[in-house]
C-alpha cells in the first residue's frame, strides 16, 4: 500500500496551518489597534460562555430549539431536491418512499406544535 | 442514467415496521390524545404492537433472506434474537407500565430540568403520570430490532443510535433521586457517544482495508456490508493493519453496550440512577442487541480474522468476568450488585461468543433469554421494596426481609440462585451450554476462568440470601408492596420462565441450535 494518493492531504494541511498562522500574524503585526468593547469579546454568537451568571447561569433556549427544528427541515430539503430532480426515473417507489420520509418527518413536527414547542413565550 | 430500487422483502422487515410504525404512534398519541387517557392508550399501543409484531415473527420463522438493498439479514439468528427482544420488552413494559407503586409511575416527563429547581419539584410531585416513556421505549426496542439485524455496518451504527438516545433520555426520567439520575443518564451520554465515536472510526478503517483489497481486481470500491468485508478479510493480503484496527475499535463501540470490561465503568452507575424498569429493560434488551450484533459482526464479517482475535477477546472475556465477579463481592447497594452480576454475566457470554463453533452462536442466545428473564424478575422485585422514600435498595436494608415476607423473599431467593447457576434453574443451563460450546470449541481457559469466577459470583448472592432469612427484621426494615397486576405479571413471567428453561430447557435449546446459522 502506498501512501502517495494522501500526499495531497498533507499539502492541504500544511496550507491550512500557514493560512491561519499568517491570518493571525499578520493581523497582529500589520493591523490597527483601536480596541472597543465590541472588539473584545469573543467571537461567538448566541450566549455568552463566560463569565457564568450567578444562580447556575440560566439562559432561554429558544433560539436553539428553532434551530433544532430548523435542521430537521432542512435535511428534509436536501432529501427532496435529489427526489424532484429525478423523480420521473425514480416513479411510484420513490413517491412512496419518500411519502413515508415526510411522514415520519411531519409526526416529530405534529409533536413539536402540539407540546407548545413554537409558542416563542 | 438508470436508476436500480433496491429490492425490499416487505414481509420479512414487517415486525420491524410495526416497531417503527408503534413508536412513531406513540409520538402522535403524546401530541393529540388527551392527558387523562394518554397513560392507557400508551400502554395499551406499546403492548398490542409488541404482540403483533410477535405475531408477525413467527409466521416469518422460516425467512432466510437478505433484504432491503442488503442492508438487512433476515436469518435464525436475527428471528430468534428479535423475537427475544420482543418477549423481554413485553415484561419491560409491563413493568414501565405500573402505576399502583407510586402515584403517577415512577417516570417524569421532561429528562432536563434543572435538578432541585421549582419546575423540577414541580413535576417531580405532579400526582398525573408522565407518559413520554412509552415512545421513547419503543424506538429503542426498534433500534435493538434492527441493531441485530443490520447487515452493514452502516445500518449497524443507525441502529446503535436508535436504541442508544431513548435509552440515555430514559435514564434520567426517574420521579425519585433525581440527581442520580440526571447523573447517569449523563455519564451514559458522554460514554456512549465516545463509544459511538469509536465505532464509527472502525467503519471508516474497514472500509478503508476492503477498499485497499478489492481495489485489484474486479471491483473498484471497498464496501461496509458484511459479505464485503468478508471476501476481503479471508484474501489474506498483506497489510492487514486496517482491518485489527477497525475491528478492535467496532469492537469497542460494540462491548461498551454489552458492558464487557473494560468498557464497563459505566454500567454500576448508570443502573443504580436510572428508574428501576428502566434498568431491567436495559439489562436484559441491550444486552440481547448488543451481543446479536457482535456474535453477527465476529461471525459473519470477521470470520477470516477469528485466530488473531480470539485471544485479544477472550482477554477481555476474563478480565470481565474477574471485575464483575470481584466487585460485585463489595457491593453494598442492591442495583450495583445486580449490574456488577450483569458484567460479570457478559464475560459468561463472551466466553460462549468466542466458541467459534455454531453451537457458540445458539448457546449464547440460549443465554441471553434465559438471563433476559431472569434479571428483569429480579428488577421487578426490586422495585417492590419500598420505604417512605421510594426504593430502599441498601443491602444492609434488606436484612430480615425473610420473615417479613417470605414469598417474595423466596422468590428472590430463587432468582439469585438462577444468578449464581444452580441446577433446576435457567443460569444453571445456560452456563452449561456456553462452556459446553467453548470446550468444544478448544477454548478451555476461557471456560476454567469462567468456572471459577462462577464460584467467586456466588459469594455475593448467597450473602444475600443468607442476609434475606438469617437476620431479625429491624425498625428500618421496608415493606414489601403488594404489586399491581402488572408487576405481578412480568415477575411470574420471569420466575417462570426461569424455572421451566432450568427443568425443560429442550425446546428452546433446540429452537436457538435450529435458528443459529447466519447468512451472509
Amino acid at each position: 500500500m502506498t501512501l502517495s494518493p494522501y500526499a495531497p492531504i498533507v499539502g492541504l494541511f500544511a496550507l491550512a496551518a500557514f493560512f491561519a498562522l499568517f491570518s493571525v500574524a499578520s493581523a497582529r503585526i500589520a493591523g490597527p489597534r483601536r480596541y472597543n468593547r465590541a472588539k473584545l469579546d469573543a467571537y461567538e454568537c448566541g450566549i455568552e460562555p463566560s463569565p457564568q451568571p450567578v444562580g447556575g447561569g440560566r439562559f432561554p433556549i429558544k433560539f436553539y430549539l428553532t434551530a433544532m427544528l430548523f435542521i430537521v427541515f432542512d435535511i428534509e430539503i436536501i432529501f427532496l431536491y435529489p427526489w424532484a430532480v429525478s423523480f420521473d426515473q425514480l416513479g411510484l417507489f420513490g413517491f412512496v418512499e419518500m411519502v413515508m420520509f415526510i411522514g415520519t418527518v411531519f409526526i416529530a413536527y405534529a409533536y413539536v406544535w402540539r407540546r407548545g414547542g413554537l409558542d416563542w413565550d | 442514467m438508470t436508476i436500480k430500487f433496491p429490492d425490499i422483502d416487505y414481509a420479512a422487515i414487517a415486525p420491524l415496521l410495526i416497531m417503527f410504525g408503534v413508536a412513531a404512534l406513540g409520538v402522535l398519541v403524546e401530541a393529540f390524545v388527551p392527558k387523562r387517557a394518554r397513560h392507557l392508550t400508551q400502554l395499551v399501543l406499546a403492548l398490542a404492537g409488541l404482540v403483533a409484531a410477535l405475531v408477525v415473527l413467527v409466521t416469518q420463522a422460516e425467512t432466510r433472506v437478505v433484504t432491503a438493498g442488503g442492508a438487512i439479514a433476515v436469518d435464525g439468528p436475527a428471528l430468534f434474537l428479535q423475537g427475544s427482544i420482543i418477549v423481554l420488552a413485553i415484561m419491560a413494559v409491563l413493568l414501565i407500565g405500573e402505576r399502583s407503586l407510586e402515584k403517577g409511575g415512577p417516570f417524569v416527563a421532561q429528562a432536563a430540568i434543572t435538578v432541585g429547581s421549582e419546575d423540577d419539584r414541580r413535576q417531580a410531585a405532579r400526582a398525573d403520570g408522565a407518559t413520554e416513556v412509552y415512545p421513547l421505549a419503543t424506538f429503542a426496542i426498534f433500534g435493538m430490532m434492527l441493531f441485530v439485524s443490520a447487515n452493514d455496518l452502516l445500518t449497524m451504527f443507525i441502529a446503535l443510535e436508535v436504541l442508544s438516545l431513548p435509552l440515555y433520555l430514559m435514564c434520567a426520567l426517574a420521579r425519585r433521586r433525581r440527581l442520580v439520575s440526571q447523573e447517569a443518564a449523563l455519564k451514559y451520554f458522554m460514554l456512549g457517544a465516545y463509544a459511538s465515536a469509536f465505532f464509527l472510526f472502525g467503519v471508516a478503517l474497514v472500509y478503508g482495508f476492503t477498499a485497499s483489497v478489492q481495489a485489484a481486481p474486479g471491483r473498484m470500491a471497498g464496501g461496509v456490508d458484511f459479505a464485503t468485508i468478508h471476501a476481503a478479510a479471508t484474501q489474506s493480503p498483506a497489510n492487514r493493519a486496517l482491518l485489527f484496527g477497525g475491528l478492535a475499535m467496532i469492537a469497542i463501540g460494540l462491548l461498551f453496550k454489552a458492558a464487557a470490561a473494560p468498557f464497563h465503568v459505566w454500567t454500576p452507575d448508570v443502573y443504580q440512577g436510572a428508574p428501576t424498569a428502566v434498568t431491567g429493560f436495559m439489562a436484559a434488551c441491550t444486552k440481547v442487541a448488543a451481543f446479536g450484533a457482535l456474535l453477527r459482526v465476529l461471525y459473519v464479517a470477521f470470520d477470516g480474522a477469528r485466530w488473531d482475535f480470539t485471544p485479544v477477546l477472550g482477554a477481555i472475556a476474563i478480565l470481565t468476568m474477574l471485575v464483575g465477579a470481584v466487585l460485585s463481592v463489595t457491593q453494598t447497594d442492591l442495583k450495583r450488585l445486580l449490574a456488577y452480576s450483569s458484567i460479570a454475566n457478559a464475560g459468561y457470554l463472551l466466553v460462549g461468543v468466542l466458541a467459534g463453533v455454531r453451537e457458540g452462536i445458539s448457546s449464547t442466545m440460549f443465554y441471553l433469554v434465559a438471563y433476559g428473564f431472569t434479571v428483569i424478575a429480579a428488577f421487578a422485585v426490586v422495585t417492590l421494596v419500598r420505604d417512605a422514600d421510594g426504593e430502599a435498595t441498601h443491602l444492609s436494608r434488606w436484612a430480615g426481609l425473610g420473615r417479613r415476607s417470605p414469598v417474595f423473599a423466596g422468590v428472590f431467593t430463587f432468582i439469585l440462585l438462577a444468578f449464581a447457576g444452580i441446577p433446576l434453574t435457567s443460569g444453571f443451563i445456560s452456563k452449561f451450554a456456553v462452556f459446553g460450546a467453548a470446550l468444544d470449541g478448544g477454548q478451555t481457559w476461557l471456560v476454567i476462568a469462567g468456572v471459577i469466577t462462577s464460584m467467586v459470583l456466588a459469594f455475593p448472592y448467597l450473602r444475600v440470601v443468607v442476609m434475606m432469612w438469617l437476620s431479625e427484621p429491624g425498625e428500618s426494615t421496608p415493606t414489601i408492596a403488594v404489586p399491581g397486576a402488572l408487576t405481578a405479571a412480568a415477575l411470574v413471567i420471569g420466575v417462570a420462565a426461569t424455572l421451566v428453561l432450568g427443568v425443560a430447557p429442550a425446546p428452546l435449546l433446540n429452537l436457538s441450535d435450529t435458528a443459529g446459522q447466519f447468512i451472509r
